[in-house]
């Protein structure tokens, strides 16, 4: 060969490429260096471990091969799949074909990408024909990734979506020249084995079709111009648009395998969740508030985008469920809960004086089980006296710490972003619970439950009472009869994809009545609109959602809705639409009880 | 100075032309539900806070709008924001977005 | 054709279907009352007096009752199934081969009243010593003791005014009107039973707007020694002897106050009923966002329905007393009469 191989059409490639490394290196260095010292010794500590292995198989599945998009939606996943993958492989294969054609272990970076200019006669080479062939199916792949995008622009339900993101200013050009590269690589190749009948089943085909129309050898150049042109576009765009969550995903997933997590204040881990987002709109569909409530601005995908643009997102920030529906489909895995909340605290006066000087130490009182109703309770006490009985069977002994009233949790400022309030708060009810020392503490409310998991330091088995009570019943110390009813259950968000708490509700149930499925449920249930963690939405709004997650929940005709939160069963049953109760009414209604139990409850309604 | 054996205290009439209202029209663009209480006092009643401080939603309402302002900006601090006076209101008022706002506007 | 050749039917045989069956038979019409109880009356079977001047609740109907005469057909237990109309109105009753025809239909379903168990917060039906207003009255009616629950008497009473009434998180927006004043009465009728039982009346605003009834609220004042506490309930909680404890805010004093009483009454408020809604629907006619049925104008026209031959009387269009119940029913019968000789000549 000798002589390297050039040509000035190389150049646009070749800038974009230096462009886009020097773009995303140096911004990397500087995001490093602000990185508290804490999380750099998590990566150099990390960083020669087996930890290293684990991402980069991670960074195989997800980066490339977008296995939890495929679980969004199988064509979506594909499409996603064949630009990462595709790609990739192009990459790839295009360069195991140059070497080996070469002979040599270096090669200048365009030559595998401008191969087929260069080379028009691989006679010779080993699996010559295999490589020929490979290379145009991989970009037969794409481009049937690229058909599906197009379809996905214009008509997104077919995808799975019915929403979408639009396409910002600034992502226009990255994502017109992306889509601009694989048709002109297609026309590149093909009219280059027009002229000199090299290609494979694809482009000698297209070439030949071509030959017949045009006059190939004078397109030849221009055609790899274009190609190299729209290249060159899109590396130089790419570090500006929502395609750096390219390289970003990667770090991402390499940091979170070193340890690095989310803290409640929005700093560089944040900061590189949000350029991992792909604005692929898979969160639009799932936010309550943008599909019932027209609410498009809410979503992570375009509320992301307001934060790295520097618009005024603090609607966006406040206005928002925390139901957690678009971090459980979110394919990133993104923590975009977190997020929310570290930019309301942004938004927040910051106040570090004592906060609530009225809180003097509480009672406390040594028990088997610490009962903490939570302040909603208060508000349903049918729960209540239901768990007071249901202690009561149990026959271990319980002290109800926050009988006569108390303080918050905490959880409610905490999820306004207020978290020096919320300490305070914190630190009061930790007094108590440690002057306690429980056995178990069991709480009725589940968004206190998250507060004493996330934020306290507990030293007993902490629980909701939907755990208790099955707790109870595996270990006999309660028996339950069935209660004849049909019902169906409604997941509380925070008890549900917040805790995790999933099982044992529906074990509890299934034991006492005939539980009917819903189309919603579980980790896919949708919120009741009662979330304390919006304080903007309006009674109206809140009625609408409401409303719609019951024609949800109501599509089997249960006799009566039974769910574990007294915020949903509040706002469940403002609508008067149905029998709503909580699992613990349900069970303690259907005790079998050993003697006469100490009082009787007034509860026929529940059971038969 | 002769002392007349008593002091005169200030003025302590709702001068509602010359106090400043400004508050309350701020939080009524920003919380428009404001409008709409009835003083019936169910959020105070229900109020944790209340049971150990002035704090009382339902004062605070009627004093910004009456331009009374001494110790508004002290006694939001005290709110826990647990939600309960927004789950009672007959009205629906949206309790929690006006002492979110008032905060905010009076800091 | 003459009057006593046309036929009305009046479904409901409360205080409104009555007074109207007796001034349509007095004109000379057919009526027949269509009740779905074993008994006609309607909530005037379950009062004892009525306010503002504690009248029987028996005299006053055993009155109305007296107007009817022999043009007049009860049928009791009468379920309207369907109602078709072929120049005249063809109503099928469930388990009955019988057919009424009727040349006009008044509807006079009347009301219910709120369901206390969907204020959980305020215990009833979770919490011994909670009792609506409508359960107080067939205590005075049957001469029932008031006392606890072990037999031991009864110290202090809680009235709550407004439990689903002006309750947007009951579901509820208007103002039931008459609680207020029932308030008063059974408060005073407390008294006269047990003039050493402490009495508080727990309210957002009294709404006096009769006649005597301004009277009756200073009355309570000043002869029975019952207070009023401008606060309404948020919660109430279950003490252990039994006694609930009541948490208000006291609004004029600018406090919240805890009291515990022996025995709380919930004054339920007045919904349309389910018969109301059922013959709304069933029959097209219009309802309004309070669920009550609504006429084609609530000045002029207001007991004439949007739909022609069909009339509205009574509690099935908005919260009312004896009074205005019995004169609406009067005006009813009358454009009733207007209509049927209008379709005469």
């Amino acid at each position: 060969m000798g002589a390297i191989a050039f040509h000035p059409f190389v150049l646009p490639f070749s800038i974009g490429v230096v462009f886009m490394l020097t773009a995303l290196i140096s911004r990397f260095i500087l995001w490093k260096k602000k990185l508290p010292f804490a999380d750099n010794e998590k990566i150099r500590n990390g960083f020669f471990t087996v930890k290293t292995l684990y991402a980069l198989k991670e960074v195989f599945r997800e980066s490339l091969l977008h296995r939890r998009m495929h679980r969004v939606n199988p064509l979506l996943g594909y499409m996603h799949m064949t630009f990462a993958f595709g790609w990739f492989l192009l990459i790839l294969i295009g360069n195991i074909e140059s070497r080996l054609y070469s002979g040599s272990e270096f090669n200048l970076p365009y030559y595998p990408i401008f191969f087929q200019y260069f080379v028009h006669d691989k006679t010779g080479m080993p699996l010559e024909k295999v490589f020929t062939y490979l290379m145009d199916m991989l970009l037969l792949f794409v481009l049937s990734g690229l058909a599906l995008a197009l379809i996905k622009r214009t008509n997104s339900r077919l995808l799975g979506l019915k929403r979408t993101t639009n396409i910002h200013k600034g992502d226009r050009i990255a994502l017109f020249a992306l889509w601009l590269i694989f048709p002109f690589r297609l026309i590149a190749e093909s009219i280059t084995s027009g002229v000199y009948h090299q290609g494979g089943f694809l482009t000698d085909t297209f070439g030949k079709f071509i030959d017949e129309l045009l006059p190939v050898d004078q397109l030849v150049v221009p055609a790899w111009w274009a190609y190299s042109i729209v290249l060159g576009v899109f590396f130089v765009s790419l570090p500006f648009s929502r395609y750096l969550h390219i390289p970003a995903e990667i770090v991402l997933i390499f940091l979170r395998h070193y340890g690095l997590k989310p803290s409640k204040k929005f700093d560089h881990f944040s900061q590189m969740e949000l350029f991992s987002c792909p604005r692929c709109g898979v969160c639009i569909d799932k936010c309550q508030l943008a599909s019932e409530l027209n609410m498009e601005q809410i979503p992570p995908g375009h509320f992301f985008h307001s934060i790295r643009d520097h618009r005024d997102d603090k609607e966006q920030a406040f206005n928002c469920l925390l139901c957690g529906r678009c971090e459980e489909i979110c394919p990133v895995g993104i923590n975009t809960l977190d997020i929310r909340v570290q930019r309301r605290h942004e938004f927040q006066v910051q106040d570090n004086k004592i906060q609530f000087p009225y809180l003097v130490d509480g009672k406390a009182q040594h028990a088997e089980i610490l009962y903490f109703a939570g302040c909603m309770t208060h508000l349903t006490p049918g729960i209540k006296s239901s768990m007071i009985r249901i202690f009561e069977a149990t026959g271990l002994s319980y002290y109800f710490m926050d009988e006569q009233g108390g303080a918050c949790c905490g959880r409610p400022m905490q999820m306004a972003g207020r978290f020096n309030e919320a300490k305070a708060m914190v630190e009061h009810n930790q007094n108590i619970i440690d002057r306690c020392r429980p056995v178990i503490m069991v709480t009725s409310c589940p968004i206190c439950l998250k507060s004493f998991k996330e934020e306290y330091i507990i030293n007993a088995q902490l629980m909701h009472h939907s755990e208790f009570i099955n707790l109870m019943m595996e270990k006999n110390k309660i028996n339950l009869k069935h209660s004849g009813l049909r019902v169906s259950y409604h997941d509380p968000c925070e008890l549900g994809r917040g805790l995790k708490v999933y099982n044992e509700p529906r074990k509890v149930l299934h034991q006492l009545s005939d539980l009917q499925p819903v189309q919603l449920e579980a980790h896919f249930s949708l919120c009741c609109a009662g979330s304390l963690g919006n304080t903007v939405l309006t009674n109206p709004q809140r009625n609408e959602l409401a409303n719609r997650t019951l024609d949800m929940l109501l599509e089997n005709d249960p006799d009566a809705l039974v769910t574990a939160c007294p915020l949903c069963k509040k706002t469940l049953a403002g609508s008067n639409r149905c029998e709503v109760i909580d699992i613990a009414e349900l069970v303690a209604a259907n005790l079998i009880l050993k003697g006469e139990p100490s009082r009787v409850l007034r509860t026929p309604m529940y059971s038969h | 100075m002769i002392n007349f054996g008593y002091t005169s205290n200030k003025d302590r009439q709702i001068v509602f032309d010359e106090n400043d209202r400004s508050v309350y029209q701020i939080l009524q663009s920003k919380e428009p539900s404001v409008d709409i209480c009835i003083q019936c006092g169910t959020c105070s009643s229900t109020c944790t806070t209340g049971q150990f401080t002035q704090f009382s939603l339902r004062q605070i309402i009627v004093n910004i709008h009456r331009g009374e302002m001494d110790f508004i900006n002290e006694d939001i601090r005290k709110c826990m924001f647990c939600g309960k006076c927004q789950l009672v209101c007959p009205r629906s008022v949206n309790t929690r977005n006006i002492i979110q706002v008032l905060i905010t506007i009076l800091n | 054709m003459t009057r006593e050749s046309q036929t009305i039917a009046v479904i409901g045989g409360g205080p409104a279907g009555l007074e109207a069956s007796a001034k349509l038979t007095g004109l000379g019409y057919n009526v027949f009352i269509l009740e779905k109880n074993t008994e006609v009356g309607g909530h005037l079977l379950d009062w004892d007096r009525l306010f503002p001047d504690q009248q029987n609740a028996s005299e006053v109907l055993d009155a109305i009752k007296a107007g009817l005469n022999e043009n007049t057909q009860i049928l009791t237990g009468a379920e309207v199934v369907e109602i078709s109309e072929n120049h005249r109105f063809d109503i099928k009753l469930a388990g009955s081969p019988q057919k009424i025809t009727a040349d006009a239909i008044l509807v006079a379903t009347g009301f219910d009243v709120f369901d206390a168990r969907k204020k959980e917060e305020y215990g009833y039906g979770i919490y011994d010593h909670v009792i609506t207003s409508a359960e107080l009255e067939t205590y005075f009616k049957n001469k029932k003791e008031i006392l606890k629950r072990n037999g031991s008497p009864v110290k202090r009473i809680a009235f709550i005014h407004c439990v689903g009434s002006r309750d947007e998180k009951a579901g509820v927006r208007h103002c039931s009107r008459v609680c207020c004043v029932t308030a008063v009465k059974q408060a005073i009728e407390v008294k006269e039973l047990y003039p050493d039982v402490e009495v508080y009346l727990f309210y957002m605003d009294l709404r006096m707007f009769g006649l005597g009834y301004e009277e009756l609220y200073k009355e309570a004042q000043e002869i029975y020694n019952i207070r009023f506490i401008r606060g309404r309930l948020s919660e109430s909680f279950e003490n252990q002897d039994g006694t609930i404890m009541v948490k208000v805010e006291d609004t004029l004093a600018g406090k919240p106050m805890r009291i515990n009483v022996d025995l709380m009454v919930l004054m339920v408020g007045i919904l349309a009923s389910s018969g109301t809604s059922e013959m709304g629907s069933k029959m097209g006619i219009g309802i309004n966002s309070n669920g009550f049925l609504k006429p084609v104008n609530s000045h002029f026209s207001s007991q004439i329905s949007n739909r022609a031959g069909v009339f509205l009387a009574g509690t099935c269009k908005s919260p009312k007393n004896i009074e205005e119940t019995l004169s609406d029913a009067r005006a009813a019968a009358v454009l009733i009469d207007n209509y049927l000789k209008a379709k005469i000549t």
